[in-house]
């Protein structure tokens, strides 16, 4: 027994609105940075799930470009979250508004 | 030789660039007798060629050489090309002649100045475009010449920039002259669009078949030209301040040559003036007007040169009254003579300020006569010849130009006669406050010592030494060999200048196109012969009984508004130079500064405000950006949803 594509893509939506979601209303840096995560994710169980739909290989092999930048995007962000940590107690990013215009 | 008529200016134009590479390392003098062998040189050419000319028969006097192509637009094709005719000719050998003389002249003269060599760069760029202008076989060549003459003009009045009376001298001389230029820039415009052509042989052939209309527009804008360039009313002003340049400049450049290239030019071009025998009349008009206005002037001036100065300007417009008169052969004929007896007196000017350590106002000179007497004997030589005296050369130039005169309007011979009158007048004025009567400069320097120091340090060609007036022991004396010379060989020329008239008459017959001759009766030209000598030696007497005696007071003869020249530069500076001030005032202050100015400005400042509203946009806040993400994201996908639906 086969669970539907459309279920999948469903939780895909889902996990998209929570990480968008949570994008928007949290102030922790680092809880925003998973959030990107979890929309990143979200993106590529939609590519799977419509390879799959679809037979067509191109959507995994799309994933895993994904993932690698994903990869290298959590490489530079915590990068950079470690620094903002070495300079104050937390990491709130509205008190990390030094580019404003 | 007449294949070599490219070595005339060619010379003076190697003179030049050589001058130009290595005159600072020859130095004091071998610049100026490098210079004055390029002339030299020059000059031997012209004689030959004017020979070789002389070997063809009367009619077939003409021969055209073309170097190269200058340039080739559309059907205009200019070629550097060479007319050789009796007139050119003329002009050639006269030019370089006297011009020789005059570098001659210079080499003692400039001797001591810091800028020896530069000077004589100048000169020989000043001969080698003076002889393009008179042997160019095209309108445009001749143009060539004559701005190259006008730039030389304007580097030789200001030479001695360093004064500020010399740097504004040489600026005015050059803005006036602009004026006079664009009369000949736009001349050529219609004679290339009339003709097709610029080349002077195939224009004045078809001259005759010219509209009267054209031909007296094209006229008119060419007399403009030479109003310009030979300081006709009402652009003459700039001749007098051009006194600033050194003596030889003036004798060379602002009396026997630069400044007759608007009669030249007047005379080069008669068979169109024929055709506008309403521009004759103006020409004619003018040239009278001039001659009286500039005579009545130099009557009160007190600086040895401005009298010479208006002197020239009134002699030139003698040769404007031949030109109008039809009379041309005469104009060429007083050019000539006048080039010898005004570059005599310019260089015996010129001697006299060099002899006087700087001194320039007649008025303390006096007696010199026994101080220089080579520079007075050959100065009253020129008195004679430009006064009118039988038998000297201006006597034959000036009653031709009368004879012509008298045939064309009795009021304009008797405004020449008058003239002539007071040329006699101030002349003798001159030479008596000069080298006769009291020694002056004693007196006056044993007075105001002090503001003799205080003048300007004029020729500092002098400046070997002795310091104008701060000498007890001060002594004029006369000039080195190398300015006694010239002044030797001019003073024959002015003399015997007359000898000329009949050969000159036969010789340019060929280049006019209606050959004027005098339709008076020998008595007629015999009465008016009498009437022009009795007017000069009236003149002379006049003369005499006023400045010997010293019976009349100054002021009675020399009233205020002729010292100030009956106020013309006044009146130009208020008509003209005040308005102009105020335009461009208006256009630095107004249209500059607001309109141009306001208009960058408000970009900017458009750009600005713009830039502070769009700022606040970029809060700084990332939930911010994420929102705008969303949205756009949103937004797209609405309008992708749309489209597909």
């Amino acid at each position: 027994m086969s669970v539907p594509g459309a279920w999948y893509l469903g939780l895909a939506a889902m996990l998209f609105t929570i990480g968008g979601v949570g994008l928007l209303i949290r102030r922790n840096v680092l809880i925003m940075f998973m959030c990107v995560e979890l929309m990143l994710n979200a993106v590529n169980l939609t590519f799977v799930t419509f390879a799959r739909m679809l037979n067509d290989i191109g959507g995994q092999v799309v994933v895993f470009f994904v993932l690698v930048v994903a990869a290298a995007e959590v490489v530079v962000g915590l990068a950079i979250i470690v620094s903002i940590f070495r300079r104050r107690t937390e990491a709130t990013a509205d008190d990390i508004s030094l580019l404003k215009g | 030789m007449i294949h070599a008529v490219w070595l005339i200016p060619a010379l003076p134009l190697a003179g030049f660039l050589i001058l130009l590479a290595t005159g600072r390392r020859l130095g004091d003098p071998k610049a100026g007798y490098l210079a004055t062998a390029m002339m030299v040189g020059s000059f031997i050419v012209a004689v030959g060629v004017f020979f070789d000319l002389m070997g063809m028969p009367g009619d077939e006097r003409r021969f055209e050489q073309e170097l190269f192509s200058w340039m080739s637009v559309g059907g205009l094709d200019v070629n550097v090309g060479f007319l050789v005719d009796p007139l050119s000719v003329t002009m050639a050998l006269f030019v370089t002649g006297v011009g020789a003389l005059i570098h001659l002249y210079s080499v003692g003269y400039m001797h001591g100045d810091e800028r020896y060599p530069t000077f004589f760069v100048y000169l020989n760029l000043f001969a080698f475009a003076m002889l393009m202008l008179v042997l160019s076989n095209s309108f445009l060549l001749t143009f060539l010449g004559w701005e190259g003459v006008g730039a030389c003009s304007y580097f030789l009045i200001s030479f001695w920039f360093e004064r500020p009376s010399a740097a504004t001298a040489g600026k005015k001389a050059f803005v006036v002259n602009r004026i006079g230029d664009f009369g000949f820039m736009l001349a050529m415009f219609l004679i290339f669009a009339t003709f097709g052509s610029l080349n002077y042989v195939p224009v004045l052939e078809e001259a005759g078949t010219l509209a009267k209309g054209t031909a007296s527009a094209i006229a008119l804008l060419l007399f403009v030209g030479a109003v310009g360039k030979s300081a006709q009313i009402p652009l003459y002003v700039w001749l007098p301040d051009a006194m600033e340049g050194p003596t030889p400049v003036s004798a060379l450049i602002h009396a026997a040559t630069m400044v007759t290239a608007g009669v030249f030019l007047m005379v080069r071009v008669n068979p169109i003036l024929d055709v506008a025998p309403g521009v004759l009349t103006l020409i004619a008009t003018i040239g009278a007007l001039t001659a009286f206005f500039a005579a009545t002037i130099a009557c009160a001036q007190n600086d040895i040169k401005k009298v010479l100065a208006y002197s020239t300007v009134s002699q030139l417009g003698y040769m404007f009254l031949a030109v109008g008169s039809g009379a041309y052969i005469a104009a060429i004929f007083h050019m000539v003579t006048h080039a010898f007896f005004k570059a005599l007196l310019f260089l015996g000017a010129g001697s006299v300020i060099h002899g006087m350590h700087d001194e320039q106002d007649m008025k303390r000179m006096g007696g010199l006569r026994k101080w220089m007497p080579i520079t007075s004997g050959t100065f009253i030589v020129g008195w004679l010849a430009i006064a009118g005296v039988p038998p000297f050369s201006g006597f034959w130039s000036k009653d031709d130009i009368l004879l012509g005169a008298w045939e064309k309007n009795r009021l304009l011979w008797l405004i020449g006669l008058v003239t002539a009158l007071m040329t006699a007048y101030y002349m003798t004025r001159q030479v008596i406050l000069v080298f006769y009567g009291g020694e002056r400069w004693k007196a006056a320097d044993r007075k105001t010592p002090s503001e003799a120091e205080a003048k300007p340090d004029h020729e500092p060609a002098a400046a070997d030494g002795h310091g104008s007036g701060a000498h007890g022991d001060f002594k004029p004396h006369e000039s080195p060999s190398t300015m006694a010379l010239p002044l030797v060989v001019l003073a024959v020329l002015a003399a015997i200048g007359g000898i000329l008239k009949s050969p000159l008459e036969h010789w340019l017959e060929p280049v006019l196109a209606h050959p004027h001759h005098f339709a008076s009766s020998s008595s007629t030209k015999l009465g008016l012969i009498l009437v022009t000598t009795v007017a000069a030696l009236a003149g002379v007497g006049i003369a005499y009984l006023i400045w010997t005696g010293r019976r009349v007071k100054e002021s009675a003869v020399e009233p205020q508004v002729l010292r100030r020249a009956w106020y013309v530069d006044e009146l130009y500076q208020k008509v003209v130079e005040a308005p102009s001030r105020a335009l461009a005032n208006f256009s630095a202050f107004v249209v500059d500064a607001k309109v141009i100015d306001g208009t960058v400005n408000g970009v900017g400042a458009l750009v600005r405000a713009g830039g502070s509203r769009l700022r606040t946009v970029q809060s700084g806040f990332v939930r911010n950006y994420a929102l705008a993400v969303a949205v756009g994201a949103v937004a797209i996908l609405a309008y992708a949803v749309a489209r597909s639906a």
